[in-house]
């Protein structure tokens, strides 16, 4: 490990994706690294190479070398995030090391040590706040102790500052020099954190860990994951939704240059899902055909060759029967009530006035740029996994039942991943890869094509809304959102959000249509339609009342404040914030007459968010110029991660509202790849001007909060625009309503 | 199968592969260069641009024939140490999220910036449209091609 060579870029040594680390607390463990070198970008002339030095354990998250060097474990799963430079930074504030100092490695699946290592739901950050802040205080306490030890003083008259521990008597520690008696201290039961005046890590821009790596090319993803001997498969799933596998030919196949094996697996997952269900809607449970190669290619090469015969037992789905199958819902009485308040039917009764409108949202695929992949080692003593997976636990306990295996068993290894939105949630390939490595027991690696990638996926399911809004003497009495969706419908508190609370008679219900389309969580899952909705509804309200729109969501605010509700968690003090510092910051209302702005508030994901759109009439057509973003995520760890968090999820969620469309027919998805599925690029891409409020409230998550209300907001630039309300998303489908009338134009 | 002759950041390379083979999948899984990532296969994402005798190039559509007798240069050959001028700028800008994409945005920009080294911001987003970033970093992308430009001076 001492003599690895780093930014070797004409030689990669496969064996050095394998490294053992020696750790003072006894033992060899051996520790897949993909990180060969990796110093701190923040100080250049730092010239130390922190990833080479001899680190003695402190505890699961740090490890300190004795020239005061620490390695910080990032427990959770980097997806593009930014948690592995996030997280380990809170840790280091507490600790009261200098950043420059701090070498971060990707922990493995550690349930012992670890709570909670899943990326979902921008849960990371929040949930590990307290936790994190803990694990610094308490291991900077246990060093300061060891020094006063001693010294034979007491540790309060010691100071720390970078990692140096000082006495009265001017005499100086670092925590290298102390690090073993400490780690024999007990653990402090309670520590004082920081204020947040106090710090020295937060606040301040911290690149990318992995920055150094990124631009240079060094193994960090999944399929860069190589171990000598293995081998590659490429998996044959059933082309339409529904379809089983009835019989294969591989005599072709067999022929082709570097074919290893061709097998079939779905005995052991389909005996798992009899078992436990609940993973059904995320897999297809039917045999597959895998083509096991030398290389990536020859495995791809080799599965076009097999010629196979599937059947359904019922009829294939179609997008055009889901959306009569959606409408029928909608117009029906069979829901589930998820929240109400008051009356809305006695409500609507007495209404003056009433709206009711409906929105449209098509399944989409999720497209992480990395390809869906994973390896998997089965053999006698273990299960060895490695790759990149949202939710490493809860796939490690499930190939551990599959296979009926002692959880113990499994070694379960995280690599950085190329995207995960969601998709990496749900392991479908994690269950492959294990099914096929304990078929061979070899080391193999899972590997889908675009094609595989997209036409297999666990999509956002396509749903529809209708949202009822009664008026009485200029009030809004009444509000009934129905749902209508494939396969799962809204959970936990969404049905709470933002306007719950704020109108007297108030219903939330959903109902969901089985299919056999796998569907799952796609970044922000259901807000990411439901805030578009929900904002352009209120939009076309206000105009329905005439009354000023921002107003009228300042006004229904108003309703909230003091609520003894615990269900609801926005707090209309800051929301009221970001809704007046967007209309501030975007210049609303005061902007050119050829600017055309939309407006939206939302909270989902524990963050409050304002977004105002600004569209332009370039050529005779509306051009997304400008997004004002305005978020409270409360203390900002990281703002360059922030920053970049919130303008990639308000121009990711601009690019699927303008253009994100996926449609079944015969139950096989019509687009397999980017030349048949649009994702916005560069030249699409609005400007994004981001204001971040300034409090000391715990911080929330970046990853999704600000990507629902963009497509809300465009809607309702677009309408202001245009003439023309967007109740279908994408916005782009009918070109006919993105025609500016003539007099705009010249206007 | 046939053997192949090809030069990778400056060295001779054997490879014992199909014809038909893309210039991807040997550097990847016969050179062992990862650096250059597989996104769609079919030239539309740009993930796996490379070099090929200084020319942006999509290594998924180049089969290894092609790439016989000339020079690639891939993101681990695009300097010594990481010091390339965009490669700095990427770094200084803080670009990546995911940061799977940016090595080919990072090939595609290099190749882009020598052939236009003074690019006005329709220039930068007309050379930079064919690569997708999913976590779309597009406005860093935008900064640090600005920052590399004037750098390269």
């Amino acid at each position: 490990m001492k003599n690895m060579s780093s930014n070797n870029t004409k030689h990669i040594n496969r064996r050095a994706f394998l490294r053992n680390t020696t750790l003072a607390g006894g033992g060899l463990v051996i520790g897949f690294n993909l990180i060969q070198s990796c110093k701190p970008k923040v100080v250049k002339e730092a010239v130390i190479d922190l990833a080479n030095l001899d680190y003695m354990d402190f505890n699961a998250f740090i490890k300190i070398a004795e020239n005061g060097a620490v390695t910080i474990f990032s427990p959770n799963p980097e997806i593009g995030q930014g948690v592995k430079t996030s997280m380990p930074m809170i840790i280091a504030e507490e600790l009261d090391v200098a950043w420059n100092m701090v070498h971060v490695e990707q922990a493995a699946l550690d349930t012992k040590s670890f709570v909670r290592q899943v990326a979902g739901g921008s849960q990371s950050i929040r949930h590990g706040w307290d936790a994190l802040r803990q694990t610094g205080a308490k291991a900077k306490h246990m060093l300061v102790q060891a020094a006063a030890n001693r010294w034979g003083v007491d540790a309060s008259t010691c100071s720390v500052s970078e990692g140096i521990i000082t006495n009265a008597n001017g005499e100086t520690l670092g925590y290298g020099d102390i690090v073993k008696e400490a780690a024999l201290l007990e653990v402090p039961e309670e520590v004082t954190l920081k204020s947040p005046k106090e710090y020295k890590i937060m606040g301040k821009d911290a690149p990318n860990v992995d920055l150094d790596e990124i631009v240079t090319g060094k193994p960090l993803f999944g399929l860069d994951y190589k171990v000598d001997g293995m081998l590659y498969a490429s998996v044959l799933r059933p082309p339409a939704f529904g379809q089983e596998l009835v019989s294969f030919d591989d005599s072709d196949a067999r022929k082709m240059a570097g074919v290893v094996d061709i097998i079939t697996i779905g005995a052991k997952l389909r005996a798992y899902l009899e078992k436990d269900n609940r993973f059904r809607s995320k897999i297809s449970p039917s045999d597959k055909v895998v083509v096991i190669a030398k290389t990536t290619w020859e495995a791809m090469q080799a599965k076009k060759a097999i010629k196979a015969t599937w059947e359904a037992k019922g009829t294939l789905e179609s997008t055009e029967e889901h959306d009569n199958i959606l409408n029928g819902i909608l117009d029906g009485n069979d829901f589930v009530t998820q929240r109400t308040d008051g009356n809305v039917k006695k409500a609507f009764a007495e209404a003056d006035d009433i709206l009711e409108r409906t929105y449209e949202s098509p399944f989409l695929p999720h497209n992480c740029m990395e390809p869906m992949n994973f390896y998997a080692h089965v053999t006698d003593d273990k299960v060895h996994l490695a790759g990149p997976i949202q939710t490493p636990e809860w796939k490690a306990g499930l190939v551990a039942q599959m296979l009926e295996r002692d959880p113990e068993e499994i070694q379960m290894d995280m690599t950085r991943m190329g995207g995960g939105f969601g998709r990496r949630l749900f392991g479908d390939f994690v269950v492959e890869a294990a099914e096929i490595s304990d078929a061979i027991r070899k080391p193999v690696q899972v590997v889908s094509s675009r094609e595989d990638d997209m036409t297999t996926g666990v999509y956002r399911p396509a749903i529809k809304y209708r949202i009822k809004a009664g008026v009485k003497d200029g009030k809004v009495t009444a509000y009934h959102l129905k749902e209508a969706s494939i396969n799962d419908s809204m959970y936990g508190l969404i049905p709470n959000f933002f306007p719950a609370g704020a109108i007297e008679n108030y219903q939330v219900d959903t109902a969901a249509h089985k299919s056999e389309i796998t569907t799952g969580a796609w970044r922000a899952p259901f807000t990411n339609f439901l805030a578009s909705a929900e904002q352009s509804f209120f939009d076309e309200l206000a105009e329905m009342m005439d009354v000023d729109k921002i107003q009228l969501r300042l006004d229904l605010l108003q309703k909230v404040k003091g609520t003894t509700d615990e269900r609801i968690q926005y707090s209309p003090e800051r929301m009221e914030e970001v809704i007046k510092v967007a209309v501030e910051k975007s210049g609303w209302g005061t902007k050119p007459k050829n600017v055309y702005q939309g407006f939206v508030n939302y909270y989902c994901h524990n963050t409050h968010v304002a977004e105002v759109a600004d569209v332009e009439i370039e050529n005779g057509e509306p051009v997304i110029k400008k997004i004002t973003c305005v978020v409270d995520c409360g203390i900002v760890v990281n703002p360059t991660g922030a920053l970049n968090q919130i303008e990639g999820g308000v121009i990711d969620g601009v690019g699927h509202a303008m253009y994100g469309d996926y449609i079944f027919k015969d139950g096989k998805p019509l687009a397999n790849n980017y030349d048949r599925y649009k994702l916005i690029r560069m030249k699409e891409a609005p400007e994004v001007e981001t204001h971040l409020i300034q409090n000391e409230f715990s911080p929330t998550g970046l990853g999704e909060p600000t990507l629902p209300p963009a497509g809300g907001a465009i809607a309702n630039a677009l309408k202001a625009a245009t003439g023309n309300r967007f109740y279908k998303q994408p916005y782009t489908k009918n070109p006919e309503l993105l025609k500016v009338p003539e007099k705009e134009i010249i206007g | 199968m046939p053997t192949y002759q090809i030069r990778v950041n400056g060295e001779d390379r054997t490879v014992d592969v199909s014809s038909d083979t893309p210039l991807l999948w040997v550097l990847r899984d016969h050179i062992g260069l990862v650096g250059t990532k597989f996104g769609c296969g079919i030239g539309q994402c740009g993930a796996c641009t490379v070099h090929v005798d200084g020319v942006a190039m999509r290594s998924c559509s180049a089969t290894v024939e092609l790439a016989q007798d000339r020079e690639i240069t891939t993101i681990e050959g695009l300097s010594e140490d990481g010091t390339h001028p965009v490669q700095e700028a990427w770094k200084t800008i803080d670009v990546p999220q995911c940061g799977y994409c940016q090595a080919g945005q990072i090939m595609t920009a290099a190749a882009f910036l020598e052939s236009n080294p003074n690019p006005s911001e329709n220039d930068i987003e007309n050379a930079m449209h064919g690569n997708i970033c999913r976590c779309a970093t597009y406005s860093r992308i935008k900064k640090a091609v600005k920052l590399a430009a004037e750098n390269m001076d």
